[in-house]
């Protein structure tokens, strides 16, 4: 179970996150929804690790995760530009964090992930040859291909066009909801949250405003702001 | 607390120990034992030591002014116009000035003058156009052409447009260009040496001699130390102009205009021809007098006296390897440290590592034998000479890796710390690889520096291990046409291969940028 306790955060000077506090359950999706600039990618990121909390805690099964590098969390996260490394084969992306893992037959696991995302026999393929949507899936594949405790999504459909989205939308959510993932999905778009999780915390300029399932929020918003945000 | 992560303290360690050593600590002997020979007063000598610093000034002032004057004509054309050619044309300017300085010295004695000043004023021309060219070009084709037009609408003639709007915008760029090659010039030793004997001996020949020929270690570190202040003034005069250049005006892209037909399309044609054929008469009379496959095979006998041309290859081949290896680990991590964004110790070691640029490379191979003889003595090692040669392509190193490693996203990096990599990992398997292939280039610089570099060499390269240049230097100095005929061919050589792998480099670049 994942738990983040008052937790702000200040990036050079002023603060980005305050008094975030909110527990997700083991095996659930949760989708974070708010604007564009509300401190979404932070949360994300303070969780993973890169970004270190001015107060507060982040528990993983009740210990504080705070002194754990973020190389040794196995927090997954997906990058809202995806990241994919481009000196390296798809193949080499897929299977780079069970490298790191010290994992044996990563092949055999880099095509079950490959053919997880419809991508199979893309192996050898290079990152610059790869579409829009076919990177989407190849990071997709890389974040989940560990196996992280955790799997954290930063707008992962956000780069893409409409009807890719649809497509694609379906697909993530498929994938998060079959292996009982524990998962934070960002996102500033309402259908996308709802589509993908049952459970929303919608963000305000860096405050958690509203948490619960979708018809708990419309049926009794918290302000006027979140009721035109949901609705 | 934070952390002390080892394996990055190792990291800034090697660049550290390697310019702490190798430059900063010999700089700081020399120093010191030219300070205090300068305190005691010179023996008898100011008269000729006031004449050699006198001469190192005056020339280098000129030769930095007649390179201006021949190379302005040349910079208006490739700036100006787009035509067939300007790139080939760009590429044969800049040949030059990646020749050995022993090569150029070679190819002036082929066109058979003799030792003068002159002599030594047209190699510095030869050598240094290409600085003018490229530098100011560089923004004269940037400059937003709608300045000059609304000049010309105001009434202002084309030469007016010149005087009153180009050249005032140009100003920091021609300075700029002014200040290398002033430095250029003023520690220039190959040249010097070769085509003005000791009878023309700028600073760093005389040096060379007080050091090397009369063992007079105190004077030769006084000089170095004069040498030193005048460098200083011209790096500090380079980075003053750096400062206030301002862009504000200028374009992304170069903006040219097609040629014109007419009159103007000749005037250009001229231009370019006759700077390119000044450029390249030395050069064709180098290789034309070596025409003759008996000259070639006689590099592969042993000269009694000067030594085996073939094993000074070897020797350059072998030295320049090793060199592009050390100058490679060194600027590599020199550019992770620099790159880490960890404040004032990134900048701070993007100056120091800068410095062996600005210092002359007889300074370098001086401090080696002045310095390195604590805590044990290195030099009687063959290590020293690639040592040496390195420390002078550290900078460039540096300088073509450091813009890849900024431009990495962060976000890869944290990526990969996402899916497990520990800091040490994500280096070797995210920054390493990725600024491999811009470290392709530097490694070029690397090897052929060291190829070439002959003032640091000539400190300490010993008889019996000759390197191209110094064995070029050696026939030179023997008189007889036979000697001569050696040195030409050997240069020939030297030349060829400098060519060959800047000509990869090029492409290496141009292939490579804006991959990431």
């Amino acid at each position: 179970m994942l738990r983040v306790e008052s937790m702000d955060v200040y990036l050079s000077g002023s603060a980005i996150l305050t008094g975030i506090d909110f527990e997700l359950p083991k095996g659930e999706v949760a989708a974070i929804l708010g604007p564009s600039g509300c401190g979404k990618s932070t949360l994300l990121r303070t969780i993973a690790g890169l970004v270190a909390p001015s107060s507060g805690d982040v528990l993983w099964d009740g210990g504080s995760v705070l002194d754990v590098p973020t190389h040794q969390r196995q927090f997954g996260l997906m990058f809202q530009g995806y990241a994919l490394f481009p000196h390296m084969t798809v193949a080499e992306n897929v299977g780079f964090g069970l490298k790191m893992g010290g994992h044996e037959s990563i092949d055999a696991q880099v095509a079950d992930a490959l053919t997880s995302v419809g991508l199979s026999g893309f192996e050898r393929r290079q990152i610059e040859t790869l579409s829009g949507g076919e990177r989407q899936r190849v990071a997709l594949a890389r974040t989940l291909a560990p196996r992280p405790r955790l799997v954290m999504l930063d707008e992962p459909l956000g780069a893409l066009d409409r009807n890719l989205r649809a497509e694609l939308l379906a697909e993530t959510s498929r994938l998060l909801a079959g292996d009982q993932t524990t998962a934070i999905v960002v996102t500033h778009d309402r259908d996308e949250a709802v589509a993908m999780s049952d459970w929303l915390a919608v963000m305000r300029s860096g405050r958690i405003v509203q948490t619960g399932t979708v018809d708990e929020i419309l049926e009794d918003p918290a302000d006027n702001w979140v009721h035109d945000f949901i609705s | 607390m934070r952390k002390i992560r080892w394996g990055w303290v190792a990291v800034a360690a090697v660049p550290t120990v390697f310019i702490g050593y190798f430059f900063a600590y010999p700089v700081a002997r020399i120093l010191i034992l030219g300070l205090s020979e300068i305190g005691e007063g010179f023996s008898g000598v100011e008269a000729r030591l006031f004449r050699v610093g006198w001469f190192t000034l005056w020339q280098a002032a000129l030769s930095t002014l007649l390179t201006i004057v021949v190379a302005a004509p040349m910079t208006w054309a490739v700036s100006t116009y787009e035509f067939k050619g300007r790139r080939l044309a760009m590429a044969l300017v800049t040949v030059p000035f990646v020749l050995p300085t022993v090569v150029v010295g070679t190819a002036f004695l082929s066109l058979g003058v003799s030792e003068s000043v002159a002599a030594i004023l047209a190699a510095h021309v030869f050598f240094n156009v290409a600085v003018v060219v490229r530098t100011v070009s560089a923004l004269w084709s940037r400059i937003d052409p709608s300045l000059q037009e609304a000049a010309r609408v105001l009434g202002a003639s084309e030469w007016r447009v010149f005087r009153e709007v180009t050249f005032p915008l140009l100003r920091p760029a021609i300075a700029a260009a002014s200040s290398i090659v002033f430095l250029f010039t003023f520690t220039s030793f190959g040249v010097v040496l070769i085509l003005g004997g000791f009878r023309h001996a700028t600073l760093e020949v005389e040096i060379y001699r007080q050091a090397v020929t009369l063992f007079d270690l105190p004077l030769a570190a006084a000089l170095a130390v004069v040498q030193l202040l005048g460098v200083s003034v011209a790096l500090w005069a380079y980075a003053r102009y750096q400062e206030r250049r301002s862009v504000t005006w200028t374009l992304d892209r170069a903006t040219r205009q097609p040629l014109p037909a007419g009159r103007r399309r000749w005037v250009v044609a001229g231009v370019v021809t006759l700077t390119i054929g000044l450029l390249m008469v030395p050069l064709a009379t180098l290789v034309t007098r070596t025409l003759s496959p008996d000259l070639y095979l006689r590099l592969l006998q042993t000269d009694p006296v000067v030594g085996s041309p073939a094993e000074a290859m070897r020797n350059s081949l072998l030295f320049a390897a090793v060199a592009m290896a050390i100058a490679l680990v060194v600027g590599i991590t020199a550019a992770t440290v620099i790159t880490s964004k960890r404040g004032r110790l990134s900048t701070w070691f993007d100056m120091v590592l800068m410095l062996p640029l600005g210092t002359s490379a007889v300074t370098v191979g001086f401090g080696f034998i002045v310095a390195l003889d604590w805590p044990i003595d290195l030099r009687a090692t063959l290590w020293l000479i690639p040592i040496a040669h390195a420390l002078v392509a550290v900078p460039f190193v540096v300088r073509s890796t450091v813009p890849t490693l900024r431009a990495i996203p962060p976000e890869l990096r944290e990526a990969a710390a996402t899916l497990g990599a520990k800091p040490s990992r994500v280096w070797r398997h995210i920054d390493l690889p990725i600024v491999s292939r811009a470290a392709g280039v530097g490694a070029g610089f690397a090897f052929v520096i060291s190829l070439g570099e002959f003032g640091a060499t000539s400190f300490i390269a010993r008889p019996t291990t000759p390197t191209m240049p110094t064995m070029i230097f050696r026939f030179l100095a023997r008189p007889g046409q036979t000697s001569f005929g050696m040195a030409m061919t050997m240069a020939v050589l030297l030349a060829a291969v400098t060519t060959l792998v800047v000509m990869w480099m090029d492409r290496a670049q141009a292939g490579d940028l804006g991959r990431f």
